[in-house]
């Protein structure tokens, strides 16, 4: 492991005569090489407790076996259309979570009546783990969509509530009252001065509140088999009935690396709101 | 008049944890006239303008600005950390409702005016102390108030900036008709500047001494006649620190 660890590390970017070009593969480099080297470890791990043999191969396929089948589903159509409604309700979701978080967090921020009724409540929503709403999803909704995206707004829209509320009550006293100063009151004061203030905090918490969303629509395409539609959770559910570890673990590896760059791309987001504003070193 | 208050008292706090940062003071500033105020540190100066800015009411006495618009400048900058240089003078602009063409004349009129025309698109982090500053002089003229109240604004100045700045906000305050007060802890400044010169006491507040300052106009910062006025004031702030300590 060391040694291939070694020749990651030591692997230059291909030389470029452009020098920004050469500057931009140097900081791709600097940037993945760690996390490639995480990823050589984990499969090596993965493979060592494969060979101490504990299960059997077809249990428990080695990272060879199930890369291969990757490759292979890669090249197949069903496997996209899983992609595809997986990703679609995920961001259909997700975006419904957003939309009702913020305006749920505008309104408590705002009303010190709605913050003693619900505040507390929504702290409390967060913790609540967001399987045991799928209980009473089926019950309202049936095997639907409707009960997949009610149970992800619960489990995503507090984050996003939570991070606005939190954004809103932290921006600092001073600029609020400079912004009385240049006139800003109401909803102007919200839009030009409460709002941007809050922006760092409220990315925090769609980062959170998609960590929330993703668990919560696995969890419901495990739970919730809507008819036609052969998402991920299906593919998993499926591929373990069909006692068929090679799919099932592909398609795992295909979770981890979708939440792995929606997540990458909110702290893209977050880094740069925070050098913009000099948050950052 | 365009500034008057009459006995006005703040203080902070309840019971054993009670600061009373100004007592019962009494002053008035005329339309168009530029009054400094001089003070030791703690004396409640930056009370005194935000009590007058609006920002916060006084707890007894009475305070009158004529339904003039007063517009603060803080002893910190207070920028918007989100906004560019131009983006904080512009926003004053939107508020009032100018359109954008006329906006965007307007923030580069007054960015020259501080001098950081080149600075226009960099943040507020990006920027030293003093361009901080001054995006905040120009931030408080964009207003169009007709009161300017001015907290140790060039305080972190280098002697030629603030120089020229002195100039340019005569330039401005004559221009505009402007009632100005200005704190500061610099006596020559206050001179150079002023109409007259306040000197509060410390702890409680309270206007100590008024010094009229009939020096013609324009005034050289180094000029002695300025020193010799500005000496005298220093020797009031000192018996003020020695009545305190
Ligand atoms: N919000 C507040 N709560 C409690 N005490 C306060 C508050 N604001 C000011 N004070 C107190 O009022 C007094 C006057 O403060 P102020 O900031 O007005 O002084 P200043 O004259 O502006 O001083 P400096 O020259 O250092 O800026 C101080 O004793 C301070 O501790
Ligand atoms: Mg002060």
């Amino acid at each position: 492991m060391a040694e291939l660890e070694m020749e990651l590390v030591g692997a230059p970017p291909a030389r470029r005569a452009n020098p920004r070009a050469a500057r931009l593969a140097r900081r791709a480099w600097a940037a993945a090489w760690p996390k490639l080297a995480a990823a050589a470890i984990g499969l090596g791990l993965w493979q060592l407790v494969v060979s101490l043999g504990i299960w059997p191969d077809y249990l428990l396929p080695g990272p060879g076996a199930v890369v291969a089948r990757l490759a292979l589903d890669g090249g197949r159509s069903d496997f996209y259309l899983a992609v595809g409604i997986t990703l679609q309700r995920a961001a259909g979701d997700y975006a419904a979570a957003l939309v009702i978080g913020s305006l749920l967090g505008v309104a408590v921020a705002a009303s010190r009546l709605l913050r003693r009724a619900v505040g507390s409540m929504i702290t409390g929503l967060q913790s609540m783990p967001t399987i045991a709403w799928f209980p009473l999803a089926i019950l309202l909704f049936g095997l639907s969509e409707r009960a997949i995206l009610f149970v992800v707004v619960l489990g995503a829209a507090p984050s996003v509530a939570n991070g606005l509320i939190s954004g809103i009550d932290q921006v600092p006293p001073l600029l609020l009252r400079a912004a009385r100063v240049i006139g800003a009151r109401g909803p102007s004061l919200y839009r030009h001065v409460v709002l941007p203030a809050a922006l760092p905090a409220f990315v925090g918490g769609l980062k959170q509140g998609w960590a929330f969303a993703w668990r919560s629509l696995m969890a419901g395409e495990l739970l919730v088999n809507v008819a036609g539609h052969p998402s991920l959770g299906v593919r998993l559910q499926f591929a373990r009935e069909l006692a068929d570890a090679e799919g099932l673990l592909a398609a795992m590896i295909v979770l981890l690396v979708i939440g792995m760059v929606v997540d990458g791309v909110f702290g893209v987001l977050e880094r740069r709101i925070r050098s913009q504003w000099g948050l950052a070193v | 008049m365009a500034v008057a208050l009459a006995s006005v008292s703040k203080h902070f706090g309840h019971g054993v944890d009670e600061v009373l940062a100004l007592n019962r003071v009494s002053l008035s500033i005329q339309p168009g006239e530029f009054v400094c105020l001089v003070g030791a540190s703690g004396s409640g100066k930056s009370t005194l303008l935000s009590l007058l800015a609006g920002l916060d009411r006084p707890s007894e006495g009475s305070l009158d600005t004529g339904g003039a618009h007063t517009t603060l400048m803080f002893q910190e900058p207070a920028l918007f950390p989100w906004l560019t240089a131009a983006g904080n003078v512009e926003l004053p602009l939107a508020l009032r409702g100018m359109q954008k063409a006329e906006r965007r004349r307007e923030v580069g009129r007054l960015l020259e005016l501080v001098r950081l025309s080149e600075f226009a698109g960099r943040h507020p982090h990006e920027l030293s102390g003093g361009m901080r500053q001054r995006v905040a002089l120009a931030r408080a003229l964009a207003q169009a108030a007709e009161v300017l109240l001015m907290d140790e604004p060039f305080g972190a100045l280098d002697a030629i900036t603030r120089d020229l700045l002195h100039d340019e906000l005569e330039r401005i305050w004559r221009e505009r008709g402007l009632s100005v007060l200005f704190v500061t802890h610099n006596a020559r400044e206050a001179v150079r500047l002023g109409d007259r010169v306040l000197v509060f006491s410390s702890r409680p507040g309270r206007v100590a001494a008024e010094f009229p300052v009939d020096l013609p106009r324009p005034r050289r910062i180094e000029s002695p006649e300025l020193a010799v006025l500005a000496a005298r004031i220093y020797d009031r702030l000192r018996l003020e620190a020695d009545l305190d300590g």
